[in-house]
């Protein structure tokens, strides 16, 4: 008697004729959609406005106008003076930005506390420390173009407003991440120093700097770098330099004009890039 | 008769404070010209700033802000364009997410044999959509797809397709190359290299990297209506460009809890992972 081959044999040596898991697959692509649906309807996704004839000639002849550049000499100093005024807007924000962090970074480091060096922090120190971290987060969290927007109202147009926009935002950031660099790293020299009666600033300077040194100043130099990006950001609500210009000849349509400030912008962007890589590898 | 060697070795002057082999110091040099020459060539308006006319105008101005508006039609307003924000920044992530996959498969050498020619222009590329920020990119779309949040949704994805794009190409070419290796021995195409191989080891890096993006664009999107392009930002820019401070109090206010909650949120998720 032949014993007729199993069923489960012959399964396994064919290919299923079938996806196996095309249930799933199709689940997952009807489950995608559904929650793609209502986020389409909000944010009015029509992708099709875009190749409407009317919107489309616009389109093109607004893409169309990049070529020639502009290239006069007039333009040109202009450009460069604006980009000059964007990293100066950069620089001073950020110098601004670490003249708040240092003292707020100072205030509410943990490492630092005399009465946390037995136990428990006392709790005026720890209430202290709470409300500046508090302080910080809300700095940083309110975007640098909301105070800009704010400071334009109040100072007026220019560059004031986008110093002091980038100053406040980067302020609570550095603060924020300082504390954390500091608090992250080795501390027993510090705390050798404060049980032996050195002076908290003492402690600072002598135990905890020197050991974060390299790495709070590649933090500094990476966050210059983003600063020249948002201060670019800056001018498109009247806070000077580049953005402003860019804005400008944006509402006046001419292609010639944004496309060489977009080339000069994305150059001054790699430019950035690069030093601060170079600075951050010398730094260590 | 030589000298008798100190037990412990002697104190030596301090180094010169400038030598012009020294990089610390030509790099402090540098950064103090820069940093006095942008304050300088700045002209900002301190004196305006800090006078007792711009402290009371700040005050007024501050003042103006409360009480925030919190009738039931405006919070509703306030509630439809936070989500409007929200529905933006997911939208934009995930086409920035497909787009960047996209770009990054002609962006990354593949393979010890692959030439990549590609390789270098499609990094040009990239880069170019990353060093605009999300702001340009909404202002200069308006022009083609019109006020709205549908321009800001494009303006985030072509910018973090950028950034994605990049991240994305790096982590394919860090992948290990044996399950690769081992199907292309056996004939099969690049393509389904790529399904099966490659894919499936660097999906979770790309899901994370996708992830933090999306924490970002929320908080790009809140600002990303100033210029017109939908959610809280076009809220803003109207209402204050109307002067009711009353109900821009509340927008900012709409926006602080917004990044706050994102803030908290992606902490605890991040420290529940670490466990």
């Amino acid at each position: 008697m032949t014993v007729a081959p199993l069923p489960m044999d012959s399964a396994l040596r064919r290919a299923p004729e079938r996806d196996p898991a095309w249930l799933s697959r199709l689940f997952w692509i009807v489950a995608l959609l559904v929650v793609l649906w209502p986020l389409a309807v909000a944010t009015e996704f029509r992708p099709w406005v875009l190749l409407e004839r009317d919107n489309l000639k616009i389109s093109a002849q607004f893409i169309g106008s990049f070529w020639p550049l502009a290239h006069s000499g007039e333009f040109l100093a202009m450009v460069a003076r604006d980009t000059w005024r964007t990293v100066a807007m950069a620089t001073a924000g950020v110098t601004l930005a670490l003249l708040l962090a240092i003292p707020l970074t100072l205030l509410s480091t943990r490492v630092l506390s005399v009465s946390a060096l037995s136990g428990r922090m006392a709790r005026g120190p720890f209430w202290l420390r709470q409300a500046v971290r508090w302080l910080l987060i809300v700095l940083r969290s309110i975007p640098e173009l909301v105070w800009a927007l704010v400071f334009v109202r109040v100072v007026g147009l220019g560059p004031t407003a986008g110093v002091l926009a980038i100053a406040l935002t980067y302020g609570g950031m550095l603060g924020k991440v300082y504390g954390e660099i500091l608090e992250s790293g080795e501390h027993h020299a510090t705390e050798a120093l404060l049980r032996n009666g050195s002076g908290r600033l003492q402690a600072f300077l002598f135990g905890l700097l020197p050991t974060n040194a390299a790495e709070l100043t590649s933090y500094t130099v990476y966050r210059w770098e983003c600063a020249i990006r948002s201060s670019v950001v800056l001018g498109f609500v009247g806070a000077g330099g580049l953005g402003q210009q860019l804005d400008n000849s944006m509402k006046m349509f001419n292609g010639g004009e944004v496309a060489s400030m977009l080339l000069v912008f994305i150059a001054l962007v790699a430019l950035a890039d690069r030093v601060s890589a170079w600075l951050r590898k010398t730094l260590g | 008769m030589t000298q008798p060697r100190a037990s412990n070795t002697p104190y030596r002057l301090p180094p010169p404070l400038f030598d012009a082999r020294c990089r610390a110091c030509w790099f402090t040099l540098g950064l103090v010209l820069l940093v006095v020459a942008s304050f300088w060539s700045l002209d900002l308006q301190w004196g305006q700033f800090l006078s007792l006319d711009a402290a009371s105008s700040m005050g007024r101005f501050l003042g103006e802000f409360f009480p925030p508006d919190l009738s039931p039609v405006f919070v509703r307003k306030v509630v439809v364009g936070a989500w409007e924000t929200l529905a933006m920044s997911a939208l934009g992530t995930l086409l920035a997410a497909v787009a960047g996959l996209a770009l990054a498969l002609p962006a990354s050498k593949l393979h010890e044999a692959d030439a990549a020619y590609s390789r270098s222009a499609t990094r040009l590329v990239l880069n170019a959509l990353r060093s605009i920020p999300e702001l340009v990119w909404a202002a200069l779309l308006l022009i083609s797809a019109g006020l709205g949040p549908f321009a800001g949704t494009l303006a985030l994805a072509l910018h973090t397709a950028g950034v994605l794009g990049r991240l994305f190409a790096e982590a394919i070419e860090n992948a290990p190359q044996g399950p690769g290796a081992a199907l292309r021995a056996q004939g099969v195409g690049n393509g389904r290299v790529f399904l099966y191989a490659t894919l499936p080891q660097v999906l979770p890096q790309l899901m994370s990297y996708t992830l933090y993006r999306w924490e970002n664009n929320i908080r790009a999107a809140a600002v990303l209506g100033v210029v017109g392009a939908g959610g809280l930002g076009q809220l803003l820019a109207f209402h204050m460009g109307l002067f009711q401070m009353g109900k821009t109090a509340t927008i900012l206010g709409a926006m602080l809890l917004m990044v706050v909650l994102v803030d908290a949120l992606s902490y605890l998720w991040r420290r529940a992972l670490m466990r």
